[in-house]
């Protein structure tokens, strides 16, 4: 195949690019976006493995790099649970970043040992993929391991963090100047470049709380598309330039929309974490009031007399995987007579529309799902709200309190209803890092534990009655 | 090595395939946004195709254990991102089916 048709081949997966991009801007039309686009994806690989360039003997080893990388994303992509999705994306776009700067590293150590010096268009792309590629590997896996809980959530960080990163990004920007001056010839130089971009992505996604992670991992996967769109240049690829320019685009697109659901700025968003770690610890000295704690079985009691019951699920419900156990406790309530909503935040759960999946997972109808703007009008009336792990899209503070980092975020006004019951693992914060004074209020009833524990308990108490 | 007229095509299809890509994105209904992050992320897999392409011409064993890793990442990349976001699309399925506006 001569190189022409193999550019044909890259246009055609462009063009399958851009149209499933499109198809995916309606929920109707998502899933034949997504067909379209793997579509794209073959066609644009399998056009590759005609490449004059590539050696025959070669192949057994494009073969093997194929077959383990099918086997490891197929099996854990299909069986993976649906609470699980954030971290797994996080994961897929650090092994995207990290594939991205392991081209930029090979193409520099080619040019390198062909002797080609001297600051090209090529050097500059390679250094910069290199670099977008490690700092996206890195922050991605930190986010994973937030998401998955091997870290903790909360934001983490010394004293200066701020400056060390500022320093690490003049570091970064002085040592690439240096490697192109002198010309690709120094390889400690490079491995440097790479070691400080890879400090640079963890220390710069560690102050950021939990809760912020799908934005993280929004521009990360923007960035690893910026990355692969620049190794474009090195390699003198359009579909390299195409694909990645153009997630590198659509992503940072995306990225700005979450914040605008949050209702904030993508720097609040990426700079606050430190500010809210000395929030917290100048809060712990204040003498708090203290919560009702329920039991279980207390609990079903509230549940059996009401006559209206909106469920408000939120991450810890996800975590504890109890949305079938919730769905169980509302099928039981239904049959006694009892109204059941449910009430969906949109930014509820680690990504928007969280929750949605995680909810349809368990076949709740569509009818019982009711929106921010609908159901809000709805809790005056409510006799009883069942708030499942969620904390800040149902904290007050949200409306009135200027100096909360949350402030202006549309909340799910759960504090209206009659009674709130809030299942909680302890009183700890949520992943905003502020304190709900939901937890205290009068009408408030806490109920301590893990969410699918402490439901299937209420449930089962619930058979008394 | 770079003359200009190699590389202004290469700067145009770039710069177009960033407008392209601000452009396609109007506004989405929020429940999409994680699936439609899926599925740009899985789109950026295509550095599979550099992956190939370096693996394909390395030439000492060293060079070959970079190429492999990066076709491997680049593999997982491409083959998770699809299957998840395929999966994630499947359950918004069954929740349009009970009706919507």
């Amino acid at each position: 195949m001569t190189l022409q048709m193999i550019d044909i081949g890259y246009l055609f997966a462009a063009m399958a690019f851009i149209f499933a991009l499109k198809l995916m801007n309606s929920p109707l039309t998502a899933k034949k976006g997504n067909r379209v686009a793997m579509i794209g994806m073959a066609v644009a690989l399998g056009v590759t493995l005609f490449a004059p360039s590539i050696k025959p003997q070669n192949f057994i080893w494009i073969g093997i790099g194929l077959a383990i990388g099918f086997v490891g994303g197929y099996f854990p992509a299909k069986r993976v649970q649906m609470t699980a999705i954030p971290q797994m994306v996080a994961l897929l776009n650090g092994l995207g970043g990290g594939a991205v700067a392991l081209v930029a590293l090979f193409e520099f150590l080619e040019a390198n040992h062909l002797g080609h010096t001297g600051a090209s268009v090529q050097s500059v792309t390679t250094v910069l993929s290199a670099i977008i590629g490690s700092i996206s590997f890195a922050g991605s896996m930190i986010a994973f391991g937030k998401l998955q809980e091997i870290l903790p959530g909360r934001p983490i960080g010394f004293k200066g963090q701020q400056g060390f990163n500022l320093a690490l990004v003049i570091f970064i920007a002085a040592l690439s100047l240096a490697m192109l001056a002198f010309g690709q010839t120094n390889v400690a130089l490079f491995i440097a470049l790479l070691a400080a971009s890879l400090v640079l992505g963890l220390t710069a996604v560690m102050p950021i709380g939990g809760a912020d992670m799908p934005v993280v991992i929004s521009l990360l996967n923007s960035f690893t598309g910026c990355a692969a769109g620049l190794a474009g240049f090195v390699l003198n690829n359009n579909a390299l330039l195409i694909g990645g320019g153009l997630v590198g685009a659509s992503g940072f697109i995306l990225t700005l929309q979450m914040c605008v659901a949050m209702n904030r700025s993508l720097a609040n968003v990426l700079f606050s974490g430190m500010g809210s770690i000395v929030a917290a610890t100048g809060d712990a000295s204040k003498p708090q009031k203290q919560p009702k704690s329920y039991s279980p079985e207390d609990v079903a009691i509230l549940l059996s007399n009401a006559n209206s019951v909106v469920i408000v699920p939120g991450y810890g419900m996800a975590v504890a995987q109890a949305q079938h156990q919730a769905k169980e406790l509302a099928g039981k309530l239904m049959a006694m007579g009892v109204d059941v909503k449910y009430a969906v935040h949109p930014v509820a759960g680690r990504m928007p529309g969280h929750m949605n999946v995680l909810l349809a997972e368990a076949d709740v109808p569509y009818e019982q799902l009711y929106e921010l703007e609908q159901i809000n009008p709805l809790f005056p009336e409510t006799d009883v709200v069942l708030v499942v792990g969620a904390n800040d899209v149902v904290n007050p503070a949200a409306r009135y309190d200027k100096t909360s980092p949350i402030y202006g975020m549309p909340i799910l006004d759960v504090d209206k209803a009659r009674t709130v019951i809030v299942s909680k693992r302890s009183m700890n914060p949520g992943f905003a890092g502020v304190e709900n004074e939901l937890f205290l209020n009068d009408n408030t009833v806490m109920v301590f534990g893990n969410a699918k524990t402490t439901i299937a308990k209420i449930s089962t108490a619930l058979d008394q009655y | 090595m770079n003359d200009l007229a190699t590389l202004i095509p290469i700067i145009t299809i770039f710069i177009l395939a960033i407008f392209v890509g601000l452009e396609v994105i109007a506004k989405v209904p929020q429940t999409l946004h994680t699936p439609l992050m899926s599925a740009t992320n899985a789109i950026h897999g295509v550095i599979l195709v550099g992956g190939l392409l370096i693996l394909g011409k390395a030439e000492d064993f060293g060079m070959i254990a970079l190429g492999l890793a990066a076709v491997v990442f680049g593999t997982l990349n491409v083959v998770g991102g699809f299957v998840v976001t395929d999966r994630m699309l499947e359950m918004f399925k069954t929740k349009k089916r009970g009706g919507s506006k």
